[in-house]
């Protein structure tokens, strides 16, 4: 994964956001980061401390949502969230026909300044 | 004072990928983002691949590499126009360097396109291109555990090619255990077994290849004859 490019690309939407609404110091930010996705919460947390010195995110904390995936069988209709990201398979009846609903998600849920 | 945002990270990547993919549709080209481990025959595959094709269809190549253009110059003995992307460090291409590589490739009016991705099973999975269909390579040399240990690559893959079938006897590869792991997690990915060395098994691929280009030139001329009905009412 790209933590330290996507961080860059977080702190552009966000700092352009905060330009328009006249907003220059940032004190939260959220992500929702869906497990699929393999972008590490840790490496985001720590490339957003090396980048926040000097800018309008100085002050500011960052939150990571995880976001699981929500899985439904397609043969049992059973809804499983999954714990690995290895190997779909219903824990109910073993098939591996397997809708998977979000997990993919990778987004800047909301910010806070003044 | 709080902002709802809801902003997508990739968001700049996935825009232009939006793009490239309509401009791509609008003139009928069937797009091949072809992703693997450094040495596992990407190269040799696309040879071998395009020598088969090159007089059928009109081929047009986008060579993506750290550094060299020594790719594109065993591509361009095949008598296809290529253009070689040097990302100097960057180790995946993205949306944004294939749209300026294909603006040179335009006037060449290619029917198939085939973007050969930075060697790296991680990075370029999460790069969309534009591409109708995402390849994996993975080879009998690299060893049993690829598919489960990089998955997102084969879950978003729609072929897998499992290449150097030539060697099987001499690796403990075992391709029925990488056929269930890649079922695992993409039940609807398509595998063929090939030697870019031998040619073993290239046919199969090839045909289901050309098939696809077909149907892509199929439903433009469905959209613009659609288009033209509509613009007639």
């Amino acid at each position: 994964m790209h933590e330290l490019s996507l961080m860059q690309n977080v702190l552009q939407t966000v700092e352009l956001s905060a330009e328009q609404h006249h907003i220059c110091r940032i004190n939260k930010v959220k992500l929702v980061i869906g497990q699929l996705t393999m972008a590490l919460p840790d490496s985001l947390l720590f490339a957003f401390e090396a980048l926040k010195p000097g800018t309008i995110f100085a002050n500011a904390s960052l939150v990571v949502e995880e976001q699981k995936a929500r899985c439904q069988c397609r043969r049992c209709r059973q809804e499983f969230e999954l714990d690995e990201f290895y190997g779909l398979v219903c824990p109910q009846c073993g098939n591996i026909d397997i809708q998977v609903q979000g997990g993919d998600e990778m987004y800047v849920d909301f910010y806070e300044g003044e | 004072m709080k902002v709802k945002l809801e902003s997508r990270l990739l968001g700049a990547n996935e825009l232009i990928a939006h793009n490239n993919r309509n401009m791509f549709s609008s003139r009928g080209i069937l797009v091949i983002n072809l992703m693997s481990s450094p040495g596992s025959g990407k190269t040799t595959i696309l040879e071998c691949t395009i020598q088969e094709l090159v007089k059928q269809i009109k081929i047009g190549v986008i060579e993506g590499d750290l550094y060299t253009d020594q790719d594109a110059r065993r591509i361009e003995q095949q008598g296809v126009e290529v253009v070689q992307i040097n990302t100097e460090g960057t180790c995946h291409l993205d949306a944004q360097m294939i749209c300026h590589a294909y603006q040179k490739l335009d006037a060449s009016k290619p029917q198939l396109l085939f973007i050969e991705n930075v060697g790296n099973l991680v990075c370029p999975a999460e790069f969309d291109l534009g591409e109708d269909l995402r390849v994996v390579v993975i080879s009998t040399a690299e060893g049993n555990d690829k598919v489960t240990k990089y998955p997102l690559v084969f879950r978003r893959a729609d072929v897998v090619l499992v290449n150097k079938t030539d060697l099987l006897p001499y690796t403990d590869f075992d391709v029925e255990k990488v056929k269930n792991d890649i079922g695992l997690i993409n039940p609807s990915a398509s595998i063929f077994l090939v030697s870019g060395r031998t040619g073993e098994g290239m046919e199969a691929w090839i045909c289901w290849l050309l098939q696809q280009s077909k149907n892509k030139l199929l439903s433009m001329n469905g959209t613009s004859y659609l288009q033209m009905a509509e613009g007639r009412k």
